[in-house]
């Protein structure tokens, strides 16, 4: 079932600059043109894009926040700018930035608050809480004012906060900005678990491509407004031809030339030590040649770097664009 | 029940803000004292004149005090919507769109400011004494008017507050310019409306509704006609005028949050 649906959406804002001392002259930026886009019931998506791709403005318009300039969205069924606050009530929202948290008060204090705002009923509320504090940790500080709390802290809070009243979609704005490795990775494992059961849907922007390895499922690159992949993330890998790297220690160089299938020696170190593999499939049957062959002291297996495939991606003229 | 997550809104806030006591403290004896001194200046202006443009000190220290009580009201429960600005600047308000519920109401609570109840009992205090000193006779209808007048003399300032805090929605850097609208006003009204003269009064007094929140109430309570030759009825138009008002602020503030447009990502 579709829970998200967006068609030819499209955001313009005007801004204005100065031309001369006194003038002042408005300009038509498009940060949003003409997005397609359908998300259903359950689905994990991650959204990724250079700074002012249009990421946060989307998914601003996906909230309420932002009118669309032209095109159609609906979520959950509503239309969300003139259906607001019914749509706010089935619905999570994270932006990173914004704190949904009431710096003065205990963390407590801003759940109970929330829970009156959300009109959610009190059995579901403490179930819901009890189980955001032992996934997330949060015994510790949950009498602590925010303003005390550590950004990793924080940013648990704000996704207890999120799900207090069941959302039926989570939006995430970068969750894992900013954060300590530890935090991230317990704020990737909590939504990754949250994912997996099925019942929230997730959307979330991200220009950690770790976040995107372990979360996004679906792919989505947006750049200048438009979709420019929706797909997997091997899907992406394999439209770019991106391939791992395999970098093996031997005891010995091995002792002559030797053909290994769907493998290229790219190079060859430590006086033939330390041998460099490129490839697009499994590693297996790389490793099972070279240990029949040789002894291994090491061996380490680099993933193809996301990041340059996602700036080929963008360097690629717009008109190669279009068709996952 | 819907109402009362707004209540609780208010505690929490209240809560907030009393964690900093010593700040509190000083900002609530900072604000009486300030709108005391309004009242100070048109004590200082009759020991240099006995009347002023027709009205002795005792009529118009009433009209100064119903006007100064109903703006004491309103800027306690609206004054805060203000901080609208540094919402849309930050983006803040982002959060709180996010919410189901509807943002005037949660600002208006999420940023009330306790601090400034001293106001309003300074107000209500100094109004009884302006009713002993004018003599004004507790009739039925006067004892009404005494209650209406404040009341919808706050919701005008109030709509006027809200009304004010839209300009943010359009203009980011919108500084000072409600202020001088709403405490402009406020200073404004204190006054009788045969002070002022021209085009001046009829912009103010009539266009944008000054003088019925204070003044013709005022004229009610004394058993005064009107010098500008209005009729003795205005003096209770300041409901329909507040109403007025409301639907011009709420209409402001609807249009203000279609255009509002979340800076920053």
């Amino acid at each position: 079932m579709t829970i998200i649906e967006m068609r030819e959406l499209c955001r313009e804002f005007t801004v204005s600059y100065k031309v001369g001392r006194l003038r002042r002259a408005t300009r038509t930026v498009t940060a949003v043109d003409g997005i397609d886009l359908s998300v259903e019931r359950g689905e994990m998506l991650g959204y990724i894009g250079p700074n002012g791709a249009g990421k946060s403005t989307t998914l601003k318009m996906l909230t309420g926040v932002l009118a669309p300039t032209s095109g159609r969205v609906h979520v959950c069924g509503y239309r969300p700018v003139p259906q607001r606050t019914r749509l706010a009530a089935r619905i999570g929202v994270v932006f990173g930035q914004r704190s949904q948290l009431w710096w003065d008060l205990p963390l407590r204090d801003s759940f109970e608050l929330l829970r009156h705002i959300y009109r959610a009923p009190a059995g579901a509320h403490a179930a819901r809480l009890a189980g955001c504090v032992s996934l997330l940790d949060l015994g510790g500080f949950l009498d602590t004012p925010v303003r005390q709390l550590s950004l990793g802290q924080r940013m648990r809070g704000e996704l207890t906060a999120a799900l207090l009243h069941g959302p039926e979609i989570l939006f995430l704005d970068e969750p894992t900005i900013g954060l300590d490795v530890v935090s991230k990775q317990a704020v990737r494992g909590f939504l990754a678990d949250l994912g997996a059961r099925g019942d929230t849907t997730l959307v979330l922007t991200t220009h950690d491509l770790a976040d995107i390895e372990r979360l996004g499922r679906r792919l989505v690159v947006i750049d200048h407004g438009r979709v420019v992949h929706d797909g997997s993330l091997d899907q992406l890998h394999a439209r770019y031809a991106s391939r791992r790297r395999v970098v093996v220690d031997l005891d010995e160089p091995l002792a002559g030339p030797v053909d290994f299938p769907g493998a290229d020696l790219v190079e060859t170190a430590a006086e033939g030590r330390r041998l460099t593999f490129e490839l697009s499939g499994g590693t297996g049957e790389l490793v099972a040649r070279l240990a029949s062959i040789a002894a291994l002291r090491d061996l380490s297996v680099v993933e193809p770097d996301i990041e340059d495939v996602v700036a080929r991606l963008y360097a690629e003229p717009a008109g190669l664009r279009g068709a996952p | 029940m819907a109402e009362l997550a707004y209540l609780h809104l208010v505690r929490a806030q209240v809560r907030a803000q009393a964690q900093y006591r010593l700040s509190f403290l000083l900002d609530a004896i900072g604000s009486t004292l300030f709108t005391t001194l309004d009242l100070v200046a048109i004590v200082v202006l009759f020991r240099v004149t006995r009347t002023l443009a027709g009205f002795g000190f005792r009529e118009a220290f009433l009209i100064a005090t119903l006007a100064g009580l109903g703006f004491s009201v309103s800027d306690l429960c609206a004054g805060n919507v203000e901080r609208l600005r540094t919402y849309v600047r930050s983006g803040l308000l982002d959060a709180i769109l996010v919410r189901p519920r509807g943002v005037l109401p949660q600002l208006m609570a999420t940023d009330f400011t306790l601090r400034r109840v001293g106001q309003v009992v300074q107000g209500a205090v100094a109004l009884a004494l302006a009713i002993r000193l004018a003599h004004v006779r507790l009739t039925p209808a006067h004892l009404a008017l005494l209650v209406l007048t404040p009341l919808c003399g706050a919701v005008f300032f109030g709509s006027l507050f809200v009304a004010g805090a839209t300009v943010a929605f359009y203009w980011i850097d919108s500084g000072e310019l409600a202020n001088s609208f709403t405490y402009g006003g406020r200073t404004f009204t204190q006054y009788p409306m045969t002070v002022y003269g021209g085009l001046f009064r009829r912009v103010f007094a009539y266009g944008l509704g000054f003088a019925f929140v204070a003044y013709y109430p005022g004229l009610l309570l004394l058993d005064r006609r009107d010098p500008l030759g209005a009729p003795a009825w205005l003096g209770w138009s300041s409901p329909a005028v507040a109403t007025l008002a409301v639907g011009l602020a709420v209409l402001a503030w609807r249009t203000g949050v279609r255009h509002y447009r979340s800076t920053g990502s």
